[in-house]
This record gives structure tokens, sequence and C-alpha cells, in this order.
């Protein structure tokens, strides 16, 4: 369980999908059926073509680092030094994230180091996607 | 040379910088209001369209006194004025206004009579970013710069020439906050707010406002002060969340508002005399000094650390001191279009001799909107 004090995420029609994903250990993304983009953040059409012919489906969890801040400063629910990371997604997309099991150092966080998801509770509703160095 | 047909005849910021607690925002916005009024000979009554942001064009013009006949409400963050200045040029070549007020005013420091600003926690920043820890802009605009610096080889030493280079320029500013000199030292061990961007790579908070008339060109030599034409515009947005930037080492805003208005004014890079690139933060003029072309990909870095955009170098840019040292209220673009529509005037605390036109670069957000102007004290 996350320590408390994080903004907490307010599900839509349109995301719950998502949310009800990392609750059971998926990260979905969602692909077009008409020109195949894979996107994120969720939304029931696609951004490249406009076609509401989507499907969600449940990514490989694989990642690299793209880039990242480390923060300095107290911010509730996180213990400074903490970065605030952006991961390529093996699929494709982008997305915000924290990397855990790893120093919050620049040495210890490299730009292109390969990643894996990890999955962690916030509380009963909502759990976060978070990611952590590949093992092996 | 040119395809707009308006001048700004009106200009002023507020008559204190810095930091005003005795100014609520909305008075921000109409001291700005009415200094510029006073620069151009008018009263209220004789404003017939009003722009501004986060305060509604209904506030400001109640609030001055004025029964507009159009209004301009785009609030896409620091650059909306730069939007408001394309928008209000189409409108006077439309017939819509004759003569456009556009005002800003923000208690960013003292934060009197502000309204505070939130993420709605189900808005797609507040479920897929806000979680993760991001705290206010320097946790957020510096986001991609790792990735910018890997990219082209750019060091810690070159984004910190920005720095060291504003103030160079902020020291001829009387107003500026900031005028003491620093060396790349002092800006690379000054306190780490989110890695790699230190306190002197991040903008002040301050207290201000500012205000700009326009009017077609047509009318504009019939205004006390020395007009100053507007040659070209251009905005855009791409998303407001910097996670999803399409690409962390260019804006694509930045890509269409740039070029849209060099294309507009008819103009080359080799005729610009004078640059303001809205800057935030210390990367901000090396992405835009490369997505309007002035430096090829990558090369931006070495440009600035090379002293070409320094007093005495080839390309001038951001002449007042810049967000990092004259003053950023939070919405700097107010104060970017100031510092150029003075150097066109020619009165400059740091004038470049003979300058003719002049770029205002903005940025809205964090990367999530852009406006250009291309100004010119030259009559086409
Ligand atoms: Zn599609």
């Amino acid at each position: 369980m996350l320590e408390p004090g994080r903004a907490k995420p307010v599900p839509t029609p349109e995301t719950q999908h998502f949310w009800d994903g990392t609750k059971t250990g998926e990260l979905r993304l969602q692909r077009c059926g008409e020109c195949s983009k894979v996107y994120f953040p969720p939304r029931p059409f696609c951004p490249e073509c406009g076609s509401r012919n989507v499907s969600a489906f449940k990514a490989s969890g694989k990642a690299i680092l793209y880039s990242y801040v480390i923060h300095h400063r107290p911010v509730p629910g996180f213990k400074p030094p903490y970065a605030i990371a952006v991961v390529e997604l093996a699929e494709g997309p982008r997305m915000m994230t924290n990397i855990v099991d790893c120093e919050q150092t620049p040495e210890a966080l490299q730009l292109d180091m390969p990643l894996e998801v990890v999955f962690e509770p916030m509380d009963d509703t909502i759990t976060l996607p978070l990611f952590r160095p590949a093992k092996g | 040379m040119g395809a707009r047909s308006v001048a700004i005849v009106g200009a002023s910021e507020t008559t204190k910088l810095g930091v005003v607690p005795d100014m609520s925002q909305i008075q921000l916005h109409a001291d700005a209001a009415l200094n510029a009024m006073k620069d151009a000979g008018l009263k209220p009554k004789d404003i017939d369209g009003v722009a501004t942001a986060v305060e509604t064009p209904q506030q400001i013009a109640h609030y001055l006194g004025i029964t507009p006949s159009w209004v301009d409400g785009t609030s896409v963050g620091g650059c909306s004025f730069m939007i408001h200045l394309r928008h209000a040029a189409a409108a006077i070549e439309a017939g819509l206004a004759k003569t456009i007020l556009i005002t800003h005013g923000e208690s960013g420091r003292s934060r009197v009579g502000q309204p505070g600003r939130s993420v709605p926690p189900s808005s797609l920043n507040g479920q897929f970013e806000q979680p993760f820890g991001p705290f206010g802009p320097p946790t957020m605009f510096p986001i991609p710069v790792l990735r910018y610096m890997k990219k082209y080889g750019v060091t810690h030493e070159q984004i910190a020439m920005v720095s060291v280079v504003q103030r160079e320029w902020a020291a001829k500013n009387p107003r500026a906050t900031f005028k003491d000199p620093i060396t790349v030292d002092d800006v690379l061990n000054s306190r780490m707010i989110a890695y790699p961007f230190r306190l002197l790579e991040c903008c002040l908070v301050t207290d201000g406002g500012g205000a700009l008339i326009v009017t077609h060109r047509d009318r504009a030599k019939d205004f006390p002060q020395k007009p100053v034409y507007v040659l070209g515009t251009g905005e855009s947005v791409e998303t407001p969340m910097i996670s999803q930037m399409a690409d962390f080492t260019s804006s694509r805003a930045f890509s269409v508002a740039g070029p849209t208005a060099f294309k507009e004014a008819g103009i080359t890079h080799k005729d610009v005399d004078h640059l303001m690139i809205y800057d935030a933060f210390a990367h901000l003029p090396l992405y835009g000094l490369e997505d309007l072309g002035f430096v090829g990909r990558g090369e931006a870095g070495r440009f600035i650390a090379e002293r070409n955009t320094a007093p005495g170098g080839k390309l001038p840019v951001n002449t007042n001191g810049g967000g990092l040292s004259y003053m950023h209220s939070g919405m700097y673009g107010m104060y970017a279009l100031q510092e150029s529509v003075r150097q066109m005037r020619g009165t400059a605390p740091a004038q470049i001799p003979g300058a003719k036109i002049s770029v205002c670069h903005g940025v809205g957000g964090m990367f999530a909107a852009s406006g250009t102007i291309i100004f010119s004290n030259q009559a086409a």
C-alpha cells in the first residue's frame, strides 16, 4: 500500500477500464481497429484517425526510462528526493509514473534503462502503475 | 512586408512590478490598462474590444467601465496575450472592433484576490499525472530536458549560460528584480529544485501586469506614441499533459506558431534584430531558437554558450532579463510583448540600436500552447 497523501485519480466512464485493469494487475492500452494506432491516455476513439472502433488490451508492462526530474522539495505522499518519470512503453505510448526499487539519483536513473510495471494500491479502489528496473 | 493591418498604439506595464501586496489581481489589470490608455491618450469609453486571460473579459470590461462590441477570453496560459493580439488583428481587419485593449494582471507572489489553481482529480491530468507527484511548474516543465540533453549532447553548463546571459541583460534594466551578475558556477551551485534544474534556472515569482492597445495601422499615426506595427502572428496548442508531448526535444505548438508568424510577416531569420523567447525555465530559449529555426537542431546550447544572444551578440534575446531575472508573475507573455514594443519604440533600457524587427515568442502552460508575434517600427 502506498503511503497516503498522493493526489488520487477519480475515474470517468472513459477511463474506468484502465483503473479496473491496474487493480487486477493489468496495464491496459487501447488499439484502433481501423489504423492499428496504440494510444494512451484512454478515450473511446482513436486520436490518430477518429474511429470509434477501438479496443483495450493488456500491455506487456515493458518500458524504458524516457525522461524525468528528481524533485527535492516535500510533497504529500512522497519523500524527497523522488523522481517524476515518463516511461516509453514497449507498445509505443508514454506515461508519467514513479520509478521504485531504484535509488532516486541521476547515476541510478539512466535514460533508456529497461523497466517493468509493478502495481501499488493506494486504497481498495485505486491501484497505480509504477515501474522498476527490469529483472534479468 | 507584413500581412497584418494593425499597430500597437498604447503599451504599459503596471506602475510597480515585483512585490505588490497592496493591489489585488484585478487591480493589477486595471493599473496596467489605465497606464496603457494614458500612453495612447484614450479613455475607457474609447475602447470597443477587450481581451484577457484567467480573469474574464466581463470582469475586466465592467471593472474598467468599458462596453465592448468584441471580446476574447482565450486563456491558454502565458502566451494568451500573443494569441489575443493575433485575434485582435483579425477582428480589426474584419471590422468587428476599432480599438482593442488586451490586459494581464497577476498577483503571482502576494496572491491577493487571486483564484487558486487546482487540477480536478477526474481530469486526464488528475488521473494520469498528478498521482505521480508533480507539484507545480518546476516539477513538470523540465521533464523533457534530460531527453533533449541526451539526444544532442547538451551540457548542464550550456543550459546554465541561459541564466548567466539573461542576468547580464537584467543588469541594464532598472526595473529588473535581480541585477547582480552570476556565473555558471553560481547557477550550478544554487539550490536544487527539480534535477536537472536548480533555483537560478527557474523563473521568478512576482506580482505585476501589462496592457496593450491595438488599432488599425491607418489610424496609428493619430496617436502620441511611435506606432509599432504587427507584421505576422501565429498560434497553436499541443497537450495539457507534459508526459504526452509528441517529441520531448521540440514543441509542436512552437513549430506551428513560429513558422506561421514568419510566413505571415514575409520575413526571414536574417531580418530579425531582436528576439524574445518566453523563459519560464532555462531550457525554453533553447527549444525556441530551434523550433523557430534560428539555429539547427541541437545547436542552441552552443549558440547561447558562445554569447550570440548576450549583450553585443548577433541575436539579442530576452533583453529585459526575462522571466529568469526581470519578472515572472505566472503568465509572462505580456512582459515579453512589452519589451518588444519598447525595443521597437526605441525606449528599452537595453535598447538595441537601429532595431527594426522584433520577434516575440510565447509558451502557454507547459509546452501546452504557443503564440508568436512579429513587430516592426517601419510602416510597410
Ligand atoms: Zn485509428
